[in-house]
């Protein structure tokens, strides 16, 4: 929560006008944000923009059924990642682990902390230093799409990389 | 609200009468595949004055819901008896419950004087002919009566099953609101039948998995409040808490008292790495149980305190092991196909409760301590997190339904897969947790 309130003040210090849907930053507790208005992330066009981390890189990386080893997608996405955080440092990350809800929810949360390892430790070899990135398991609690289908599990299936204030610190 | 029910303790006396052997065909056999409900008559219990007259309908009507509720007792209904019952010490008229085939009878009076509501009871096997163990008295605040009823059918219960009783329990959940995408979670306590619901945190943080302590005065659970999963225990008297587990960097989830009450067991997660730890609740020190690069997590104590089983993936898939109280090398004990999690050891120690999937079905099912006899009660898309009636014989869990407008809910089955029924919430519930029999 903290670091979301750091991520919305930040935002808003930083506004430039460019207004985001809240629900289009990504981190598991944006519900928290809704109605919260003015978001700004910057352009996506701006290649050390918020928005062009989580919209041109993208902020998470996904994961097969009870899996927590990245995909080449996935090294691809974290590459991006690992360069835009050395370009910005000072930002830092928290990485959540997600899993679909075929899982007992202890087992899950177990899953996630794995998904969100696995991803940290990819950036961290890729010269982020470990101390800019937390990692937390929400295991199944917080699905971004809600069908009982594949459709839908492939996407909750997913390690998000959550900004955290510049200015904040 | 516990103080009030604190005060229901006050006494318990045997009602002077005739002794009789619990023997005759009065009996139930809960472990018994399919049994034919017992028929039971309970008239609306003798109301002292105008006073008592409701309590006296209202705690017939509690006792009525507990025994039916079991799947193991019918009750004939007031409007086939012959026979009223106006006078709490007159003679029985054996004839006219055997004419309506009550098999039991179950015969009371209240009297309340201030705020103080006395129940007494008697038992009687009609078929014998004989009253079944002795009459009983209870007394405490009218406020309580609903905890006296359950006393009431505990000990009928008790009589005809020779089983201890479940009813005077509560039970600790998740109540859950709005759809899965924005689910709201927060703790509540409520009595075993979904009566008296109380809410012990709001919806603010992600709450997980509570767990009362062996004696029921206090809960672990799992809370997002700081950011991150942590243990916290709550005093449920004062509905009080404080944060156990609060290291930088870690995670930590699904704790459970040992039977000691000093001792919590739970999982922790660092470098992504899930394991099984103990921690002292006196002092916070410390042990590490399991050590795998796998996951080891959901530990639960055997009730004399020297085991724990517990769930790991460490062969590929999720199965069932048990280890020593301190740890050392575990023995897996589930084989079947599929994948096992959750296992919770049965209060009589005889069985282990767990969550099984396999082929895309979620079960709850029971087996023996060594694994043997595997038993499942349920399948479902999803059912999950099943935990003791504190007599062994009753498992309640979470069944959550299919598809975007998916709503977890409570229900309960006894260990034979017989009687499966909702448990009545306001809202959505999950990961309950049954109490131990009230004092």
């Amino acid at each position: 929560m903290t670091f979301l309130r750091k991520l919305l003040l930040s935002s808003a210090v930083l506004a430039m006008g460019a207004c985001t849907n809240a629900a289009g930053l990504g981190g598991a507790n944006t519900v928290d944000l809704t109605g919260a208005g003015a978001t700004a992330v910057g352009s996506p066009s701006d290649p050390n923009s918020v928005a062009y981390f989580q919209q041109t890189i993208g902020d998470r990386v996904l994961f097969l059924v009870d899996q927590s080893t990245l995909t080449a997608q996935g090294k691809a996405t974290l590459d991006g990642q690992a360069t835009w955080l050395l370009a910005n440092t000072d930002y830092s990350a928290i990485i959540e682990g997600h899993a679909d809800e075929q899982g007992t929810r202890e087992y899950n949360l177990g899953l996630g902390a794995k998904r969100a390892n696995s991803a940290r430790e990819y950036l961290v070899s890729r010269g982020v230093a470990g101390n800019r990135v937390k990692t937390v398991s929400y295991g199944k609690e917080r699905p971004i799409e809600i069908c009982s289908e594949e459709s839908c599990y492939e996407k909750n299936r997913r390690a998000v990389t959550v900004l955290s204030g510049a200015l904040a610190g | 609200m516990m103080r009030r029910l604190v005060s229901l303790v006050g006494c318990l006396i045997m009602l002077g009468g005739i002794a009789q052997a619990q023997s005759g065909p009065l009996r139930i056999e809960i472990t018994d595949g399919v049994i034919e409900p017992l028929p039971f008559a309970v008239p609306d219990f003798v109301a002292g004055d105008a006073a008592a007259a409701d309590p006296a309908k209202n705690l017939s009507r509690v006792i009525a819901a507990d025994l039916t509720g079991t799947g193991l007792f019918r009750e004939i209904p007031s409007s086939a008896h012959i026979s009223k019952v106006s006078d709490f010490d007159a003679p029985i008229q054996y004839a006219d419950w055997k004419a309506i085939n009550a098999q039991a009878l179950i015969v009371g009076a209240v009297a309340v004087s201030g705020s103080k509501l006395t129940v007494k009871f008697r038992v009687y096997d009609v078929f014998s002919g004989a009253e079944l163990g002795t009459g009983l008295q209870f007394s405490g605040s009218t406020d309580g009566w609903r905890r006296m009823a359950h006393k009431v059918a505990d000990a009928v219960y008790s009589r005809i099953t020779g089983e201890g009783g479940y009813f005077d329990s509560r039970v600790v959940y998740v109540s859950e609101s709005g759809p899965k995408n924005e689910r709201r979670k927060r703790l509540a306590i409520m009595d075993y039948d979904g009566v008296n619901v109380q809410y012990l945190t709001d919806s603010a943080s992600i709450v997980l998995a509570p767990r009362f302590s062996p004696n029921g005065d206090r809960v672990l659970y799992t809370s997002y409040e700081s950011g991150f999963p942590r243990i916290y225990v709550l005093d449920v008297g004062k509905v009080q808490r404080r944060v156990l587990e609060n290291q930088d960097g870690t995670m930590s989830f699904a704790p459970r008292f040992a039977p000691d009450a000093k001792t919590v067991v739970f999982s922790l997660s660092q470098g992504g790495n899930t394991d099984i730890y103990t921690m002292s609740i006196g002092n916070g020190k410390r042990q590490r149980l399991t050590s795998a690069p796998s996951i080891e997590t959901a530990p639960s104590y055997s009730p004399d305190g020297k085991q724990i089983v517990f769930e790991s993936d460490r062969s590929g898939t999720q199965q069932l092991y048990i280890m020593g109280a301190n740890g050392g090398e575990a023995k897996r004990i589930s084989f079947g196909q599929g994948r096992y999690g959750t296992p919770v050891w049965s209060p009589r120690g005889d069985l282990i409760a767990f969550t099984k999937q396999n082929k895309g079905r979620f079960h709850i099912g029971v087996m023996r301590v060594d694994g043997s006899e595997e038993r499942l009660l349920t399948a479902s898309f999803l059912d999950e997190g099943p935990t003791w009636s504190p007599n062994g014989r009753v498992i309640m869990f979470a069944r959550e339904t299919q598809g975007a407008s998916g709503r977890s809910s409570l229900y309960s089955v006894d260990i034979t897969g017989r009687n499966l029924r909702p448990v009545r919430t306001p809202d959505g519930g999950s990961d309950p947790a049954w109490s131990p029999l009230q004092k």
